[in-house]
């Protein structure tokens, strides 16, 4: 058998792609205090590239186990980080439920984040899939994990922004 | 060498380094040559990469393409990644597993060793074509280069002349790679960093003691790295090799750590989930820091609990490719794991510490680029190349570097 999607009900197809796509805003829009809210509290989330994740390991160019982890990345981003200013704008498609078990739907997106420095420069930053788990809190659609799996090993310069 | 186009040494120190260094093409060109190709050992991977006989990886030396490769008596080689027949790359894939090294172009087959074993329709067709009766295959293999591998770390050199591996690291630096290394190796994970700048704007930041704590907030803050530590510097015979190195439950009150004279000193500063700075006593030399360049471009790290190798490629004048392998131990528990997966987060291009030491480089290349004749001042604890032992607010490891860099290129 193929592997496809899951046919759920639509309000739930229609809630998951809308944190999907609300995690998204939120990052591009820089509300990037917000970022941690779409996760549940026992989180992970980490970014890490397409050989290492198949290969099974665990280091990636970033690894929260927490949702007090991503707050600190933000707060790291906001008051100690060196770098220069610049914003990413997410392009995603084709999201589709891979499984679903009691609560957790294995949910799989793929995106491009373009950069865009302060004088101007743009680039493809980053390519890829987000690997995701999401679970309902309080019939709100969240993260328990998600893994941004980056289709290069290379990263340009820095990476400080989420994706 | 064209004398004429050298590079000229503003004096007969290492304390001034002149910024064209960082930008013109053809000393470009003579670093491979002189460093890459000289009186050097490369870092080109680990041997556990390469486990199995016929298993193989592709890297580079300088910019010069290789294969790191385990043949079928279970010696690491190193070889050229060219094609004695028209320089075609041989191996293509980052890694696998062969008996023989195939060019595909014109199926010139050659043993793991690197001798040419035959060649694709060299007797010709019916009579007609084919190669001449006195061509040589045995004159005919792939470059192969003198390898050594030490703690599980294969280098590999260009030269006939340099001395044995170990000995050219000398005593000092096989003893914090065997601290470090030594152990055996797991491999955590494996990234690159690409960066806009001259190879060795990173390869000084490195070296560099001094802004560790000023640079980097981090750092300072949560007094992971501070220039109050106990601590020294440590440099081969020569000068070209460094360790830096602190104790952090040696810290004593520095008042120059202070917020409003240092930017990256913060009150107030505290993290939601603290154990991103917990770690254990891992050595009992009490180390909790110490950074280690093997000349020119090799690094062995050990920040708190946080292990990697990293070695930074030359792409071009004006780019650089910094590779990093993080490891833990074989003996690691879960929980220690999990510690060294949680450090991870202060290295590599995401790490709220490293990230920094990825954007600095690139901003010196475009402040300098317009101005090839001026130089950078290295000189803050003296101006000659000896170790430290009194502490890290120095320079000295910088110049370390740039006279192996004067010894290798001649100026």
């Amino acid at each position: 058998m193929m592997e496809g999607s899951v046919n759920l009900s639509g309000d739930v197809r229609q809630q998951i792609d809308d944190l999907i796509a609300d995690y998204a805003h939120a990052i591009d829009d820089d509300r990037l205090e917000e970022w941690p809210n779409f996760f549940v509290e026992d989180c992970s989330y980490r970014i890490i590239n397409r050989e290492n994740h198949e290969k099974g390991r665990l280091v990636g160019v970033m690894d929260c186990s927490s949702r007090g982890m991503l707050q600190d990345r933000i707060l790291a981003l906001r008051e100690a980080n060196v770098y220069e200013p610049h914003c990413y704008r997410h392009m995603q498609s084709g999201t589709r439920i891979r499984l679903v078990e009691g609560d957790i739907h294995h949910v799989e997106t793929a995106f491009t984040v373009v950069r865009t420095m302060q004088e101007g420069d743009m680039s493809v930053f980053c390519a890829g899939k987000f690997v995701d788990e999401i679970t309902f809190e309080d019939g709100q659609p969240k993260f328990r994990q998600r893994v941004v799996v980056t289709d290069s090993n290379r990263i340009h310069t820095l990476i400080v922004i989420p994706i | 060498m064209n004398e004429t186009t050298q590079i000229k040494w503003p004096d007969d120190g290492v304390s001034r380094i002149p910024y064209q260094i960082y930008t013109d093409p053809k000393n470009y060109e003579r670093e491979q040559e002189s460093i890459f190709r000289g009186p050097i050992w490369s870092f080109v991977g680990m041997g556990q990469e390469i486990e199995n006989p016929g298993d193989y990886q592709t890297t580079y030396i300088g910019d010069t393409p290789v294969i790191v490769l385990r043949d079928l008596d279970g010696e690491v080689q190193v070889i050229v990644n060219r094609c004695a027949h028209r320089g075609n790359l041989v191996c293509i894939s980052k890694e696998g597993t062969t008996e023989e090294l195939t060019c595909v172009y014109h199926n010139w087959r050659y043993d793991l060793q690197g001798n040419l074993q035959s060649v694709a329709f060299g007797k010709g067709v019916g009579k007609t074509g084919g190669m001449p009766d006195d061509f040589d295959q045995s004159k005919h293999g792939l470059q192969r280069l003198r390898t050594e591998t030490y703690a599980g770390l294969i280098f590999a050199t260009f030269s006939d002349t340099v001395a044995p591996l170990g000995e050219w690291l000398g005593e000092e630096m096989r003893e914090n790679i065997d601290r470090v290394v030594g152990r055996g190796m797991v491999l955590l994970g494996t990234y690159s960093q690409y960066m806009p700048n001259n190879w060795k704007l990173y390869m000084e930041n490195v070296r560099d003691s001094y802004h560790a704590s000023i640079l980097h907030m981090f750092q300072a803050t949560f007094r992971i790295n501070r220039l109050s530590m106990k601590g020294g510097i440590k440099l081969s015979d020569n000068g070209w090799h460094h360790i830096s190195y602190s104790i952090a439950e040696t810290d004593r009150e520095e008042d120059q750590y202070d917020s409003k004279k240092l930017r990256a000193v913060k009150d107030g500063y505290s993290l939601a989930d603290p154990t991103l700075v917990k770690g254990w006593r891992e050595f009992d030399c009490g180390t909790t820091l110490a950074i280690q360049s093997v000349y020119p471009n090799f690094v062995v790290q050990q920040i708190t609990n946080s292990l990697a190798l990293r070695l930074c490629l030359p792409k071009g004048p004006e780019e650089c490719e910094l590779l990093w392998w993080v490891f833990g131990t074989p003996e690691d528990t879960d929980e220690q794991r999990d510690i060294r997966i949680k450090q991870s987060n202060m290295i590599g291009p995401g790490g709220v510490i490293s990230m920094e030491d990825g954007v600095v480089g690139g901003w010196i290349q475009r402040g300098t680029r317009r101005d090839q004749d001026k130089t950078t001042i290295v000189e803050m604890g003296g101006r000659d190349v000896a170790s430290s032992t009194e502490g890290r607010a120095t320079e000295v490891s910088i110049r370390g570097f740039w006279r192996g860099y004067r010894d290798c290129m001649g100026i």
